[in-house]
């Protein structure tokens, strides 16, 4: 049997292996899932009591509009009397208006003896904005005035993003659905790059300061070693996902369940709605619609793209992981060659996310034919179809660079994981070089 | 004698001093052979350099008759000074991960090393994970993985650092046992008394260079200092120019012993035919140095001298 392939089974399997490994595949959807909504969850918490506001308006003319709501109570008042401004106060905040607001913008204040609450201001501005504007249009004496602003302020645009495809049928698409999809991918490469690329880099390492190295080396090849410890650990993170990508269509499936929905009946709808576009209008149901666009994604060049960018990226940074694991001697030296690839990694990502906004934009194109970032960037372009030369290319200069690294890496390792407290000099790398 | 492993005109420098100075071995087949030489003397960067672990900067190896090409590392096996294992790692596990590292099949490693469990009565540890073993018990399973793969050559740095004496004269045994079944061995020490037990031929290197070669028997008598230990009864002895000096004498419940000088132009059966004639002698040994000794001379000589190599 072929020594790489025995490394490979040995690295996968040790870490398959590991229950760590097994429950933090199982609970990482949840965890990730939970980081999304319990902030969500947790700033829509109110505190329950309702608070005494009091408004004192010397106009008359705004303290009537602030209704009360679940938050706050509000109670007019004649002046801003000394015993409001008392620490025994009851009272949460006063809102002081003292001239006429159309023509004194700046006469209204919010008093309190606290930081006055983002969501209390928030309310009094729209309260009184919108009575300012009101007042203005009056002002100009129109007929039927309330009318018009009632349907006015009714009106309101749903533009509906319609996609053709290559023989000019129109299919059902959705902008917002492409984002979060190129997106979800986009964060996947990123979070495996860094995870796994620092579990080579932390395996190298481990094996460097056993010292068990010596050993390994007299008996292959330092470059057999450092491939298989990244094929191993790349397939670690394959079974990862796919594990994932198992729960996650277990849970979709439980919820087109319990809410009546199958897939079945989503692609007919995306089918009908390329057909007859009355017919969507007539299915008021959103959330089909929204099946009907997730259906039309270009679900096979995602997942083939994904494949081929997950594996040339993570071939790039892994064989760069591996060689400053074995050129450090301790984790302490290892930041600053992490560093920089960090930022890199990091600018790749926000210029994945501004490119979703404008996916063929001088940014996101240049960002996603730099191999350092295409992989995170180029996800994010894909489900708004990119032109297939651009794809080609950037595969090609990906896969070039990564094949580059992986050599320079391998010569880096060798000469780094024999090398114990001392620094190589050039000069000793280049006989390294020479060595067979 | 045949030479199975010959280092020829070795030199390897590092950034601040000459770690190898044009140093020559020759590592008889068949033979144990000691590797000797105080601390930092350069025996360890030798060892990788036979090992491929690093290159010379100058020089060549001869492996069995021809230059050391990169798949003579399988007919290797390695004891390094610095022992190191996987900790997270089932004993047995990883003792056939090493062994098929080292083109032996899963079976046959399997069989070999059960084999070699029962004998060193470890078979329990086999589920266990090497951490949990002691340092002594790590050492073992070392010491079993480097042999494993039953190779022609066998490299041991260091191999009785962290035995205790009974595990220590057990391992002294297994290497005895490996060269009666014709594995040459290399076995770098600077624990003398273990020298004289076991080793065929040494090489002592110091401040980078061999300052010392050859057969052990062969090499004492080059230090032989014409001592020689006498036990006899019967009539007392005088000093005698031309054949022997008494140079100490005592006597113990009627039994004397006598420390003697031989004279050059005596040997040694010659003078005990001479002695035999006046008394009865009940035990006659030459006094040889013990390789302690030869090492403290020859390197405590070294030592003195100029230093040159070290910055």
């Amino acid at each position: 049997m072929n020594k790489t392939l025995i490394i490979i089974q040995r690295e996968f399997m040790t870490r398959v292996g590991k229950k760590s490994f097994i429950l933090l595949t199982v609970l990482m959807p949840f965890i990730f899932a939970a980081l999304i909504f319990v902030p969500v969850w947790l700033a829509g918490i109110k505190d329950g009591e309702q608070k005494t506001v009091v408004v004192v308006d010397k106009t008359g003319r705004y303290a009537g509009l602030f209704r009360d709501d679940a938050s706050y109570r509000f109670v007019p008042a004649a002046a801003v009397t000394p015993d409001l401004r008392s620490d025994t106060s009851e009272v949460e905040a006063v809102i002081a208006i003292t001239a006429d607001l159309a023509t004194h913008p700046a006469a209204v204040a919010i008093y309190s003896r606290t930081e006055v609450p983002s969501d209390l201001s928030s309310l009094a501005e729209n309260v009184l904005s919108e009575q300012v504007r009101r007042d203005k249009l009056a002002a100009y004496n129109v007929q039927g005035l309330e009318r018009i602003i009632d349907d006015v302020q009714g009106a309101a645009v749903d533009v509906r993003t319609v996609k053709w495809d290559e023989t000019g049928r129109e299919t059902a698409s959705d902008t917002d659905l492409a984002t979060v999809a190129g997106l979800l991918f986009t964060m996947l490469i990123y979070f495996f790059v860094l995870a796994y690329g620092g579990m080579v880099m932390q395996s190298v390492m481990e094996e460097k300061t056993n010292r068990i190295v010596e050993l390994m080396v007299s008996s292959v090849k330092p470059f057999q070693l450092m491939m298989g410890k990244i094929v191993g650990v790349a397939l670690v993170g394959f079974v990862q996902l796919i594990i994932w990508a198992g729960m996650v269509a277990a849970i979709l499936g439980v919820c087109w369940h319990l809410f009546g929905l199958d897939p079945a009946t989503a692609q007919e709808g995306a089918a009908l709605t390329a057909a007859n576009p009355a017919m969507t209008e007539a299915a008021t149901d959103g959330s089909g619609e929204m099946m009907a666009a997730l259906m039309n994604l270009p679900f096979a060049e995602l997942g083939i793209m994904f494949v081929l960018y997950f594996v040339g990226g993570y071939l790039l940074y892994a064989s760069f992981f591996a060689a400053v694991g074995a050129s450090i001697n301790a984790q302490e030296d290892s930041s600053q060659f992490i560093m920089p690839t960090t930022v890199v990694m990091i600018f790749g990502l926000y210029a994945g996310i501004y490119g979703a906004e404008n996916p063929d934009g001088p940014l996101a194109f240049w960002s996603s034919m730099f191999p350092l970032t295409s992989p995170i960037v180029m996800m994010v372009r894909i489900p708004f179809s990119v032109p297939l030369w651009q794809e080609l290319l950037s595969l090609a200069l990906l896969y070039g660079t990564a094949l580059l690294f992986v050599w320079l890496s391998g010569k880096i390792y060798r000469v780094g994981i024999l090398m114990y407290g001392k620094k190589p000099t050039f000069k000793e790398m280049a006989k390294w070089l020479r060595y067979k | 004698m045949e030479t199975f492993l010959s280092a020829r005109h070795i030199v390897k420098r590092y950034a601040g001093h000459t770690a190898l100075n044009d140093v020559g071995i020759d590592v008889p087949r068949g033979k144990i052979f000691g590797l000797l030489g105080p601390n930092g003397a350069g025996k360890t960067t030798l060892i990788r350099i036979i090992n491929r672990i690093t290159a010379p900067d100058a020089g060549e190896v001869l492996f069995d008759g021809r230059p050391l090409a990169a798949e003579d590392v399988m007919r290797i096996g390695y004891l390094p000074e610095e022992r190191g294992l996987y900790k997270k790692m089932k004993v047995g596990e990883q003792a056939i991960y090493l062994a098929r590292l080292k083109g032996l099949t899963h079976a046959e490693a399997k069989r070999r090393l059960t084999e070699w469990f029962e004998r060193f009565d470890i078979m329990p540890w086999w589920d266990k994970k090497l951490e949990e073993l002691s340092k002594g018990m790590q050492q073992k399973v070392q010491f079993i993985i480097t042999v494993l793969h039953e190779p022609p050559l066998l490299i041991f740095d260091e191999p009785f650092s962290g035995f205790d004496p009974v595990n220590a004269e057990r391992l002294k045994q297994e290497i005895l046992r490996l060269k009666d079944r014709g594995h040459t061995v290399i076995f770098s020490t600077h624990n003398m008394a273990s020298v004289e037990e076991i080793c065929d031929e040494i090489a002592l290197i110091d401040h980078a260079q061999v300052v010392l070669s050859g057969n052990v028997s062969e090499v004492k008598s080059r230090f032989r200092t014409g001592l020689y230990e006498l036990t006899c009864t019967g009539p007392r002895l005088e000093s005698e120019a031309g054949s022997y000096e008494v140079t100490a004498a005592h006597q113990v419940a009627g039994v004397d012993h006598y420390r003697l000088r031989k004279a050059d132009a005596l040997t040694n059966s010659e003078l005990v035919a001479l002695l035999a004639g006046r008394v009865e002698v009940r035990a006659f040994s030459e006094l040889l140095p013990s390789m302690n000794d030869i090492f403290l001379k020859t390197v405590g000589g070294a030592s003195a001298a100029p230093q040159q190599q070290k910055p």
